[in-house]
């Protein structure tokens, strides 16, 4: 196989979810010396991106989004390691979790697994995450940015109430706040006073980098 | 075990013995990005559509949930619910996470309503329980804590406690109906078989009535109505006994109808046959 077949078989193989298949062009790849970025950034990421585009469209499914996602997750694991050895530019970190008293998680872990694709470290706190859990995960891995994600018009205000926490532990200015979720609007992000609202998982992706490429640039040399 | 709701004119039971109970679940503005600015604006127009809708389509019951969170969500139950008793005598649901807005819903409700929901979480509990006693409700109890648990013997711990719980406020089992948690197969193959053992175990070990969200399990796939249908079916003949659901939908309402005559709770078909009477009636006319 060329290197351009394993990248095009990356592709396709991970946009029909076949996670065994994915995982054996990802090490024949490494057997043939080719470069762990190049089956990320050119055979993975492109896949998974098409697979959300597919999905915003409704011409996927959920259960087809699932396990194109679990297909890419079996790549990363295989190659994180691998990129953090080479270098691969550590994009940033980020702390992610769906509200309390909410405990939805298929967008959630989604935009999880896009972010990690993106070269984000992600520590995932789970459904149901009380605002002190925040703050405490929060101090302890210094993110860039702290996602917070609902599915119901009424777990939303968690969002405020978890600022609110953040502002209390005198850290809301240390980390980008980022929130989305199916009923959440540009608006409502705006009024709860978050740094950052996405529609779907790629454009939350572009988005984080931007915002800290941005906060980064604010900063002071 | 039979659990009573009533509203000022009529009674539904949800009971094993007892037809299905089909509760309504339009009313809501989740996905609604339009209903939800009607509500932001204090506009409750659209709740009499929804609830004409769901009537003709043949619930027993209606469940009312009014939560934006940029809208007076306390408020709006408090008016909502005055509004639903005056287009129908469809016993209600009162359903919100804010407690508030279900005490705003119960004091507003005339008859005996059923509140969604409380879960096994103790703070929940002793918020949610003193509501339902002090105003001799039945109550939607979650079968989860602070996670969802897969295992049914785990969902089966938690209704354990929450039964318990309610005992000590004096609340009955008979009024407690608790939610097996129908969670979306697209998203976990075991999700349904899962279920259905839970709610097994559920009947038969504690006696009470079962609910679920059945639109939960087609969430994200094609075809949801008639998931929608074979889910309950299926949910139905392990002892689901009722289900907040899609009751516009007649191939969701027409399975539990079928499955209550082929389980022995519509004897010779009675309903069955009535029901294609009126269908063949209205559409003669």
């Amino acid at each position: 196989m060329t290197h351009e077949e394993i990248i095009q078989g990356l592709y396709d193989h991970t946009l029909v979810g076949n996670a065994p298949e994915v995982r054996d062009l990802v090490n024949q790849g490494l057997a043939d010396d080719l470069d762990p970025e190049k089956m990320l950034y050119d055979g993975l990421i492109p896949s998974l991106e098409e697979v959300g585009a597919r999905f915003e469209r409704g011409d996927f499914f959920v259960p087809e989004m699932l396990i194109a996602a679990r297909a890419m997750q079996g790549a990363l694991d295989i190659l994180r390691p691998l990129l953090a050895e080479t270098g691969a530019k550590q994009v940033g970190t980020y702390v992610m979790g769906t509200v309390k008293g909410d405990v939805h998680d298929i967008g959630k872990n989604l935009v999880n697994i896009m972010l990690e694709g993106a070269g984000f470290t992600v520590y995932d706190l789970g459904v149901n995450v009380a605002p002190e859990t925040f703050v405490q995960q929060i101090q302890e891995h210094s993110p860039d940015v702290v996602g917070f994600s609902a599915f119901l018009t009424t777990t939303m205000p968690m969002f405020k109430a978890n600022i609110n926490a953040l502002e209390k532990a005198g850290i809301r200015d240390d980390v980008i706040v980022m929130v989305g979720g199916a009923p959440v609007t540009q608006e409502y992000a705006d009024k709860v006073g978050a740094d950052g609202y996405a529609p779907d998982a790629s454009t939350a992706v572009r988005l984080a980098k931007d915002l800290i490429e941005r906060k980064r640039s604010a900063v002071p040399a | 075990m039979d659990t009573v709701l009533r509203s000022r004119s009529r009674t539904v039971v949800i009971g094993s013995g007892q037809p299905f109970c089909v509760i309504g679940e339009r009313v809501n503005p989740t996905g609604r990005k339009g209903f939800q600015a009607q509500l932001q604006a204090g506009d409750l127009s659209q709740v009499e559509v929804d609830v004409a809708e769901q009537v003709a389509g043949g619930a027993d019951m209606l469940d009312v949930n009014v939560g934006d969170p940029l809208a007076d969500e306390v408020e709006l139950m408090r008016q909502a619910i005055p509004l639903v008793q005056e287009l129908t005598d469809l016993p209600i649901c009162i359903d919100s996470s804010i407690i508030e807005a279900l005490e705003a819903g119960l004091a507003a409700y005339e008859g005996k309503a059923l509140v969604n929901s409380v879960t096994g979480e103790d703070e929940r509990l002793e918020a949610i329980l003193p509501l339902v006693a002090h105003h001799g409700a039945a109550v939607i109890a979650l079968a989860n804590d602070d996670e969802i648990p897969m295992e049914p013997q785990r969902r089966l711990a938690i209704a354990r406690k929450i039964v318990s719980a309610a005992g000590d406020f004096g609340i009955p089992p008979e009024d407690i109906v608790i939610d097996a948690l129908a969670m979306p197969v697209g998203a976990e193959p075991r999700a349904v078989t899962l279920f259905v053992e839970s709610v097994r175990l559920i009947s038969e070990e504690l006696g009470v009535n079962t609910i679920c969200g059945a639109s939960n399990t087609s969430f994200g796939l094609p075809g949801r109505h008639t998931l929608g249908a074979t889910f309950l079916a299926i949910a139905q003949s392990h002892g689901l006994t009722s289900a907040i659901m899609d009751a516009r939908a007649p191939q969701c309402v027409e399975a539990v109808r079928a499955g209550d005559f082929l389980l022995g709770h519509d004897e010779w078909g009675a309903r069955w046959i009535a029901d294609f009477r009126a269908k063949q009636a209205a559409a003669a006319t």
